[in-house]
């Protein structure tokens, strides 16, 4: 058993082709609801994989099975080159677990909320007292180690949250929604200790319903809907894939929106999409297209050029529908 | 970097429930000091009122039902029982449930390598432990208060913790699965409250009609108040069968209790 993956301050190559996590029909049902429907996928060592899907798609089920804390319903699902529901507890302490909601104890202070996690994993008083002092300074809350946890804001224990689930050195970091809630300042700094992390070796799987999220942290994602995976790639090729390069957003007077959008069909835009306050034309030159649309006679209030994003891929594959 | 000590899948469960038991006592360590004085003025306030208040009235009478001895002596053990049950309902219904809905402790250690039945049998550890601590205060109280009558009241500290176990472990067990803290009420005033009343503790069964005493006998808290008052008092080597039943009635309920928690717990948190 290779371990630790790596310390704090020591890079390691990313191998291609180490499998960490390998799932094959994997299937989750509660009663008559199936939440994960036959997912495959191969995780490997060093990557940032991402989990991207509207509310109720089925990734904290599918994050909650690899944490081992789910057993599958149906198929086959393997952590570490082990089976999850024999070897649970062995393969847990090689994963930090980052939840949805913080579980820190409120009522203890930063350093003991570590203290505690730390002997959960069996580790000495003395190296969790070295990796505490490491830890915090590596999210940046050396100077709150003696402070209570409850009056600390959102993003201070969404900070001690990643921290804490790193005490045991893991090798796999499993993030679910790691920066909902906070301020953009807070996801800023979040996202730049992952990243760091992600350099030292660490694998990450991340779920997120952030596209910038996705596209700031990820190597690979899928795109999940109704328990499957709807696409799978970098975010650049599923950009490339589902999306065209520029997006040409027109607002019109709604009174004449209608016409327009009617107008717009015969453009030879790769796709038209009609919202209620604006048109979006999915075109491979926004500004030329533009051109072309005033050339028509269409007087646009206001136009955007903007470059095809992550967010239409999403948007495009599990639709503007609302959910839950 | 140091070398890390893993969970060894040999390893005994005992250490890793130990692991989560640690957490507990890292909690109480902020609080235990105000834990204290509720601890003490529990048993001051009953064996003062009751104990002395009730007790002088109660001696002026014939106190033979009561195997004569004076009231105070009479009551002091059973209130040790009473304790110990109360102590264990309190430790075992909230805090099981805030576990899950307000603190997370056992999402967080979910996570770790202990299994459901390590975070079961951890948190029933520090049950025990508060248990424990209740009771030794009641035998220090009663004991300042001249309630007890022999030296084997030694027993009746350990068969108080029993008590208090057999409650601990079937609540736990239970109170994992509750969904409302609301169910919480129907134990405190269903269970709690008639067995405070009606399990030979402020007066002998003797008193209830035969009907209501074969219930009364059918409870558990009947079987540690009969348990520790033989022992305080010093009845109990006339009668060791019937010390023995009733330590088994108790142990068997602790053990299903703890039998059944690590099946509870694990439907719960492993959804």
């Amino acid at each position: 058993m290779s371990y630790p993956a790596a310390s704090l301050d020591q890079v390691l190559e990313p191998s291609e082709t180490e499998v960490l996590v390998r799932a094959r029909a994997l299937t989750k049902r509660f009663g008559s609801f199936t939440a994960v429907d036959g997912i495959d996928f191969d995780l490997y060592r060093g990557e940032a994989f991402g989990f991207l899907g509207p509310n109720g798609a089925g990734k904290s089920s599918t994050m909650r099975m690899i944490g081992c804390v789910s057993p599958p319903t149906s198929g086959d699902l393997s952590i570490l080159g082990r089976d999850p529901v024999k070897d649970g507890s062995v393969i847990r302490a090689r994963l930090g677990v980052v939840p949805q909601e913080d579980t820190l104890d409120m009522e203890l202070s930063v350093r003991e909320n570590l203290l505690v996690y730390g002997r959960y994993f069996g580790l000495p008083r003395r190296v969790i007292r070295d990796r505490t002092a490491e830890l915090l300074e590596f999210v940046q809350l050396a100077d709150r180690a003696k402070d209570k946890v409850e009056p600390l804001s959102g993003g201070l224990k969404r900070r001690l949250t990643i921290a804490r689930s790193l005490i045991n050195e893991p090798e796999i970091l499993l993030l679910d929604e790691p920066t909902t809630g906070l301020d953009p300042q807070a996801r800023h700094v979040v996202w730049d200790r992952l990243f760091r992390l992600k350099q030292r070796g660490v694998t990450l799987i991340l779920t997120t319903h952030y596209m910038d999220e996705a596209e700031q942290l990820c190597d690979r994602l899928v795109v999940m809907d109704h328990g499957r995976f709807a696409a799978e790639g970098s975010p650049r090729d599923l950009i490339a894939r589902y999306c065209s390069p520029e997006v040409l957003e027109l607002r019109f007077d709604p009174d004449v929106q209608d016409t327009a959008a009617d107008k717009l069909k015969d453009f030879s835009a790769e796709r038209t999409e009609v919202l209620a306050d604006r048109i979006l034309l999915y075109v491979p030159d926004g500004d030329a297209a533009l051109g072309a649309v005033r050339a028509s006679g269409l007087e646009p209030l206001t136009s955007l050029v903007r470059r095809g994003t992550l967010e239409d891929v999403f948007l495009r594959l599990t639709g503007r529908r609302l959910e839950d | 970097m140091t070398p890390i000590a893993l969970a060894q899948p040999g390893w005994p469960f005992s250490s890793l429930s130990f692991r989560a038991f640690q957490c507990w006592l890292t909690v109480y360590r902020r609080i235990w000091r105000s834990s204290i004085w509720s601890m003490v003025l529990g048993p001051v306030c009953y064996l003062g009122a009751l104990g002395f208040g009730l007790g002088s009235l109660v001696d002026k009478h014939s106190t033979a039902s009561l195997g004569g001895v004076p009231y105070l002596a009479f009551l002091a053990p059973a209130l040790l029982a009473t304790g110990a049950m109360n102590a264990a309902v309190g430790e075992a219904s909230y805090p099981v449930f805030g576990s899950l809905k307000w603190n997370r402790i056992y999402i967080g250690a979910q996570a770790s390598p202990l299994r459901p039945a390590h975070i079961f049998r951890g948190h029933l550890m520090f049950m025990a432990m508060r248990i424990a601590m209740n009771c030794a205060v009641v035998v220090l109280v009663m004991w300042a208060f001249g309630a007890i009558r022999s030296a084997w009241v030694v027993l009746a500290y350990p068969a108080a913790v029993l008590t208090g176990l057999a409650f601990a472990a079937p609540i736990a067990a239970w109170a994992v699965t509750v969904t409302v803290d609301t169910s919480f009420n129907y134990i405190f005033r269903f269970v709690v409250m008639p067995l405070m009343l009606f399990s030979g503790t402020f007066f002998p069964l003797s008193q209830l009609p035969a009907g209501l005493r074969a219930l009364a006998y059918a409870t558990p808290l009947w079987h540690g108040v009969a348990l520790c008052r033989a022992f305080s008092l010093g009845t109990a080597p006339r009668d060791p069968v019937g010390m023995l039943g009733h330590v088994a009635y108790l142990a068997v309920l602790a053990g299903v209790g703890i039998w059944a928690g690590a099946r509870t717990y694990r439907r719960r948190l492993y959804v």
